[in-house]
């Protein structure tokens, strides 16, 4: 009988149901996060245009660096105002 | 899990460790007999045979619990014992040692004056690491996973997801407990914070890591040191994993540690057939993927990826070399071991053959430096340059130092925004228009790395290029190998 050390961290990954989808986004607040790659802006403004004529408020949000995690102040003040959020990729 | 292993305490008085196996412990019977009739207090303990030897006190250690947790080695083993710790401890028989020890004159007058013991059944070979696991398992505290009576070890590893996709060495507790000999750090000491699940790795994790690469247990601080410069926000392993980009952690290692495990500095020097660079560069990136949870096609984002990323290793030729190494550059005194991380791709090998003067060869650098990544980007990207032996000896023989070199590199390094921005040369990739009238240099400063290295014979060095560089990116990150 082989025993075996576990190589792993032995976490049990915590499971996050995700936030029920809003049948519209008018009155909604949307969140615009640029993760400050190259034309992302470019993507973002085309999003804003579409999300105002949808009566939707949007605001916008940049990472300091795309190579790094999004700071944990920048996901909390996202999480605390806006509805819904958008994140773009880009390049 | 075994239970927690409390030394056992020897009782005061005269202790002996033998076996019946042993012609120098059965030699000694009458010895031990005399002591007794002497009047010492006495206890022996006996590794074989309960019924030896005769006429005096035996304690049965055919479990060799007292002879493992007394680190004796050899029997017969002699101690004094005052007030439950050992003061004096002699080995083999030695007349004139016992008798200093004991106190008793005149032993065993008829024997030899000395005779040297046996190995003690504690340290024999088939033993050794199942009584490891016995007495010293419970400070390991990792999950025990039991295989099923048909499961292969080796399959096993690839059946939960715990390789890189080439075999590992069965992490068993044996193994664990003797990779962790090779470090005075404590298995629950906590090395970094993994990403990209941002989880602290103990340096028993690392350690059963380590074994899974096929280290052996004097590497492990080498690996420990690599484990910290890489989860540091300095050089941001998470970004290093997640991009799209070709790159992975390349451990750079300079000091006395280079020779003392066997890391090659020379022929072949970034290639395959030397243990230690390829387990030490392998052990790190499996504690990112078992402990930090990155692995490919998750996290892991790359387009194409490198063969680098299993594993890229390697140490500097600092004896042969012309200039100060990589870590004095680093800012570490010279003698001071370290390891250096530099988030980089594949090599490129840069031919001149022709080249005997520095001028020439600085220039044959700068222009094969200018492709990396692209050669219309500029300040993106840091890169290392692997000088080999006779490139270096140009540059030996004109007394240029490392610091000309990167000089007169960076000098030829400065490029004109009109051959750079987007659409110039009817390309369209390139640096942003605003940069058209400025002249921008290839690298930042202190973006090229001069590591010497390579076999005697070739004309040639590597480029090494970098990923996103500076503070925004991955920065090198250098830390100290300590024990």
């Amino acid at each position: 009988m082989t025993i075996l050390l576990d190589p792993t961290s032995e976490r049990a990954v915590a499971k996050r149901t995700l936030v029920a989808r809003p049948s519209s986004l008018k009155g909604k607040v949307v969140g615009l996060l640029d993760i400050s790659k190259p034309r992302g802006d470019v993507f973002l403004d085309r999003i804003a245009e579409r999300l105002a004529d949808d009566g939707a408020t949007a605001l916008r949000f940049a990472k300091p660096t795309y190579t790094k995690p999004a700071p944990v102040d920048l996901r909390q003040e996202v999480a605390a105002k806006c509805d819904v959020l958008i994140e773009a990729l880009a390049d | 899990m075994p239970a927690p292993a409390k030394k056992p305490s020897l009782p005061d008085g005269l202790v002996a460790v033998v076996k019946r196996d042993c012609p120098t412990c059965a030699l000694i019977e009458p010895v031990l007999r005399q002591l007794k009739a002497a009047g010492r207090r006495l206890t022996v303990y006996t590794q074989d045979d309960p019924t030896f030897p005769s006429g005096v006190d035996v304690v049965d250690d055919r479990e060799l619990e007292v002879s493992w947790h007394h680190a004796v080695e050899t029997v017969p083993t002699l101690m004094r014992v005052e007030s439950g710790a050992e003061v004096e401890r002699t080995v083999g028989w030695n007349r004139k040692d016992w008798e200093a020890l004991t106190g008793v004159g005149g032993l065993g007058t008829t024997l030899p004056a000395h005779r040297p013991g046996c190995g003690s059944l504690s340290v024999d070979p088939d033993k050794a690491d199942a009584l490891v696991v016995r007495f010293s398992g419970s400070k390991l505290k990792s999950r025990r996973i039991e295989l099923a009576s048909l499961e292969d070890e080796v399959e096993s590893l690839f059946e939960r997801g715990w390789t890189d996709g080439l075999p590992g060495v069965p992490p068993t507790e044996g193994r664990v407990l003797r990779m962790l000999e090779g470090t005075a750090r404590s298995p629950d000491e906590v090395v970094a914070v993994a990403p990209p699940d941002l989880i602290a790795v103990t340096v028993e994790k690392v350690a059963i890591n380590a074994v899974m690469a096929g280290c052996k247990p004097e590497y492990l601080p080498v690996v420990l040191a690599a484990v910290e410069a890489a989860c540091t926000d300095e050089f941001n392993i998470h970004g290093v994993l997640a991009t799209t980009m070709p790159v992975g952690p390349i451990v750079v290692v300079n000091g006395p540690i280079r020779r003392a495990i066997g890391m090659n500095t020379g022929v072949n020097v970034l290639g395959q057939g030397n243990r230690a660079g390829l387990t030490i560069g392998r052990a790190l990136q499996l504690v990112i993927r078992n402990v930090g949870g990155g692995r490919p096609g998750e996290v892991d984002r790359a387009t194409h990826g490198s063969p680098g990323k299993l594993s890229f290793c390697f140490a500097e030729d600092e004896e042969g070399s012309p200039w100060e190494p990589l870590s004095v550059q680093r800012g570490f005194t010279s003698g001071i071991s370290t390891v250096t991380l530099f988030a980089g791709e594949g090599t490129r090998c840069v031919i001149d053959q022709h080249s005997r003067k520095p001028e020439s060869l600085v220039s044959s650098f700068a222009v094969s430096l200018r492709a990396v990544h692209h050669p219309k980007l500029a300040l993106g990207f840091d890169a290392i340059l692997v000088v080999g032996p006779e490139h270096a000896r140009v540059f030996r023989e004109a007394g240029w130092t490392k610091a000309r070199v990167l000089e007169e590199i960076d000098a030829r390094l400065q490029l004109p925004g009109g051959d750079l921005v987007r659409g110039a040369n009817g390309i369209e990739e390139g640096m942003p228009g605003h940069f058209l009238s400025d002249t921008l240099p290839k690298f930042r400063p202190g973006g090229l790395l001069l590591i010497h290295a390579g076999g005697s014979a070739g004309l040639f060095s590597e480029i090494i290029g970098g990923w996103v560089s500076g503070p925004g990116g991955s920065q090198p990150t250098t830390k100290e190998v300590r024990p």
